[in-house]
């Protein structure tokens, strides 16, 4: 009997039938993630209801030596969730309960299928909302911000998922239940809890998370700042922290940016500036008031052209939506779009630019940037046709030369999407032989069998030496003098 | 790197493959202000504090690197001398320690519970492993999910995955006005006063209760620390004063610390009193709790895991061990992170998990 039927037999002691997709026409919508060129269909689908079927469900797999992929929403960017052929794929979708909110304690303990968003509706009552705001979080669940270790645009002040996730409740693909940090801040031995989250669904299964929830602040205001060159732009960003303030939100658009996104969301850019900044401050209105004032004084003598601070509620969305729309509005430029990730430090955002701006005419691509830029967080979106096989090739070897020169800048290869399977090969180039060694000998301590989530986040030794001839054969390495593995 | 420190790499690593070779333990030493905390010492001392140094700070990247032997009090200085700071007070128990040995412990102090815990501010790290590779995990950017974050695994290991030689911490500008207020409140009604004030948005950065009255630290811009002084009442201590509070709290060195047994309690903030015999000190706007000569018989173990917390024997004879027991799971899985990072149990044996 083939592997899938065998499991499909043992899942189906232990699901009820509603649970368990096997028709092809039922486990296609689930062949790929937000990742959308990679595509595979699972073997099973199987969708459980409570945390004791998730429970049998991996016992099972893990007792037939079958691969399991857990899955969120599927918004995820680098494939992290994408299904393994002969493998389950482990939807959390209908683990959408919250379970309790407790506004004194600022704690809301969910299961893992909540959208993001949700939190913070729920939590609204009380005054309160989960900070980290990845730009899916009305689709996204918390179980995959926790897997991928989520930002958002206000990271520099808030943190990422794993400042405001307290405790995490799962199972290893033993079924053996593991609860790491909880309502107390610390606890006894290694911080397994920070491990987990980020480990993009190598190393457990998670059926409950508690997250802090914080007060909502009163009053937020936005500045728009114009600037002639991109350089004096990422200058403004460093002077802004360089005085000694932490904003809400710092945002950086380059011009192909704006120029792309306000013809549909009408956000007012000026269309004119090499790059602008989004500034937040939040807080009290007297707070705001003053850290305002302070941010322009910043930005005028750093050379902004232009300033205007948002008079209302609605002009403060405005703005913002464009910058929300800088993904859709590449699809409306392009056929497909590839977004990188790269982290470098702020000081460097000039220079990536200008580099950015010299591969596109060696690519023959056109690249538009948006930035987290208080984060030194870059998205270029790389525009291209997927059905022009050459294009796509160039588009990767583009997406490839931004992630190499930001490990070259003492960056990082993603800063919010995950390795999945999208990045395995740049992480060739930003990890040691040993240091991957590290990373799988971790993979190993929690799941010897190595039967969750395979293939991602560590690339084989064999697929890196191979990545390695790759580059060299393809003529000359775009930065020699890094280290090659 | 200059020569002399790379021969002080070259030491270690030699240090490391004759530990290997004959199955021997090393004891990781910084500072060795720490010595009290953790299980049992045990090994020969590996000096940690020649390799020394801050390897690059630059203020506006909010970044600061530094190798393990740097004793915290120059980095503080460095960051002083720039108006920014470490926001997780390490406590240094009235010494200097090493940066170093501030990670591999991830205490945090009075800050904890509003700015975070040493690990939320570990950016990256570098890792002399058993085998005397150095790994680098992590990095000096704000943002950045490639591979296992490692570098947080490691702050809080008390030196049992291998050596950190190099730290990278975010630090933060520090805030722009400070001051303390002084309440005359029962345990209880504090307790829930701190959680209230944090709730409602409120400027704490410190909140702390000892002897029949709260301490309440308010940080921020000065319109924030203004508006959260006219909600909260009580009366203003002054500057000095408070500051010297606050560093006593800090570094564990209030007179509360001069009990011949003590117990840290961390439990979740809203915790009601504890049936515990004594008044206890309160940090954390609640979340933990000392308690100095319990008598012998108070089960504190099972009231700490009541509360849903974990309690640690922080001074005096602990028979079943320091820290709060692992459920078994989870002591069987840190044993095998332990083993696949250490195969050979070279470094610092038995101080964190007790076999």
């Amino acid at each position: 009997m083939p592997k899938a039927d065998i499991a499909a037999a043992a899942l189906r002691t232990v699901l009820p039938a509603d649970c368990l997709l096997w028709r092809e026409e039922d486990r296609r919508p689930y062949e790929c993630d937000a990742l959308t060129a990679f595509r595979r269909l699972p073997a099973l689908v199987a969708l459980p209801r409570t945390e004791e079927q998730v429970r049998q469900v991996l016992r099972t797999c893990s007792r037939l030596g079958i691969p399991v992929v857990a899955r969120g929403a599927g918004t995820g960017l680098s494939g992290g969730s994408t299904p393994h052929e002969e493998g389950v794929l482990l939807s959390c979708a209908r683990l959408n309960r919250i379970l309790t909110i407790d506004p004194l304690e600022r704690i809301a303990r969910v299961e893992p299928g909540v959208p993001n968003l949700k939190v913070s509706e729920a939590a609204a009552a009380h005054g309160l909302y989960y900070a980290p705001d990845p730009s899916s979080q009305v689709a996204c669940s918390i179980g995959g911000n926790v897997a991928e270790n989520s930002g958002g645009v206000h990271c520099l002040k808030y943190g990422l998922t794993v400042h405001n996730v307290l405790g995490v409740r799962g199972y290893t693909i033993d079924g053996e239940l593991l609860e790491l940090g909880g309502r107390a801040l610390d606890g006894p031995g290694l911080d397994l809890l920070a491990l987990a989250i980020g480990s993009e669904g190598l190393l457990m299964v998670t059926t409950e998370v508690t997250v802090k929830l914080l007060p909502r602040p009163p009053c937020a205001q936005l500045v728009m700042a114009s600037f002639a060159d991109v350089h004096s732009a990422g200058n403004a960003v460093a002077a802004v922290i360089a005085a000694g303030i932490i904003p809400a939100a710092l945002e950086m658009m380059d011009r192909k940016a704006t120029a792309a996104v306000e013809p549909f969301a009408h956000a007012g850019y000026d269309l004119d500036a090499a790059a602008i900044l989004l500034v937040e401050a939040d807080g009290t209105s007297e707070e705001v008031g003053d850290q305002i004032a302070e941010i322009e004084t910043v930005l005028r003598r750093a050379g902004a052209s232009t300033l205007k601070v948002s008079g209302s509620e609605a002009e403060r969305l405005r703005w913002w939506s464009g910058r929300k729309n800088a993904f859709p509005a590449a699809g409306r430029l392009s056929p497909d779009y590839y977004c990188m990730d790269g982290t470098i430090p702020r000081k460097h955002v000039g220079e990536v630019l200008d580099a950015i701006s010299r591969m596109e005419s060696r690519y023959g691509l056109r690249c538009m940037n948006v930035f987290h830029a208080g984060d030194g967080n870059l998205h270029p979106l790389i525009l291209f046709d997927a059905n022009d096989q050459d294009s796509w090739e160039r588009a990767e070897r583009f997406g490839t030369e931004i992630l190499e020169l930001c490990v070259e800048l003492g960056g990082t290869i993603t800063g919010e999407h995950g390795v999945g399977l999208e990045k395995l090969n740049p992480m060739c180039v930003q990890f040691s032989p040993a240091e991957r060694a590290a990373f799988a000998a971790v993979k190993e301590a929690f799941d010897p069998k190595g039967l969750l989530n395979p293939g991602k986040l560590i690339p084989t030794l064999a697929r890196c030496a191979e990545y390695g001839r790759m580059r060299v054969h393809r003529g000359a390495l775009p930065h020699a003098e890094l280290p090659r593995f | 790197m200059s020569a002399s420190l790379d021969a002080v790499l070259g030491e270690l690593r030699e240090r490391i493959a004759a530990a290997q070779g004959a199955r021997r333990a090393l004891r990781l030493k910084g500072a060795g202000t720490k010595d009290f905390y953790g299980e049992t010492l045990a090994g020969e001392v590996l000096e940690l504090g020649a390799f020394s140094g801050i390897v690059d700070y630059e203020p506006s990247e909010l970044v600061l690197t530094a190798r393990c032997g740097t004793a915290l009090s120059e980095i503080e200085a460095a960051l002083s001398a720039r108006d920014q700071f470490l926001a997780f007070e390490p406590p240094a128990f009235g010494a200097d320690p090493t940066i170093g040995g501030v990670i591999a412990a991830g205490l945090s102090g009075p800050r904890r519970a509003y700015a975070g815990a040493a690990r939320d501010f570990v950016l990256g790290a570098k890792l002399l492993s058993a085998d005397g590779a150095l790994l680098r995990f992590g990095g000096r950017v704000m943002k950045n999910v490639a591979g296992f974050d490692v570098s947080r695994l490691l702050c809080g290991s008390l030196g049992t995955l291998g050596i950190i030689t190099e730290i990278s911490l975010k630090v933060l500008p520090r805030p722009r006005a400070e001051e303390t207020l002084r309440l005359q409140l029962p345990a209880a009604a504090a307790v829930e006063s701190f959680n209230r004030w944090s709730a409602a948005g409120l400027a704490v950065s410190g909140a702390a209760w000892w002897q029949g009255g709260a301490w309440v630290r308010l940080s921020g811009s000065p319109p924030a620390v203004r508006a959260a002084r006219e909600r909260i009442g009580g009366e203003r201590v002054e500057t000095a004063r408070a500051q010297a509070w606050w560093q006593s709290l800090r570094h564990a060195q209030l007179p509360f610390f001069a009990g011949r047994v003590i117990w840290r309690l961390s439990v979740p903030a809203t915790t009601s009193p504890l049936p515990l015999p004594g008044d206890p000190l309160i940090d954390w706007g609640g979340a933990l709790r000392w308690y100095a000569d319990p008598p012998g018989e108070v089960a504190i173990r099972e009231i700490a895991s009541a509360a849903a917390g974990t309690a640690l024997c922080w001074r005096g004879p602990a028979p079943q061990g320091r820290f709060h027991p692992l459920p078994p799971a989870l002591a069987r899985l840190q044993r095998r992170l332990k083993e696949r990072f250490d195969p050979h149990g070279i470094f610092n044996p038995g101080r964190l998990l007790t076999d």
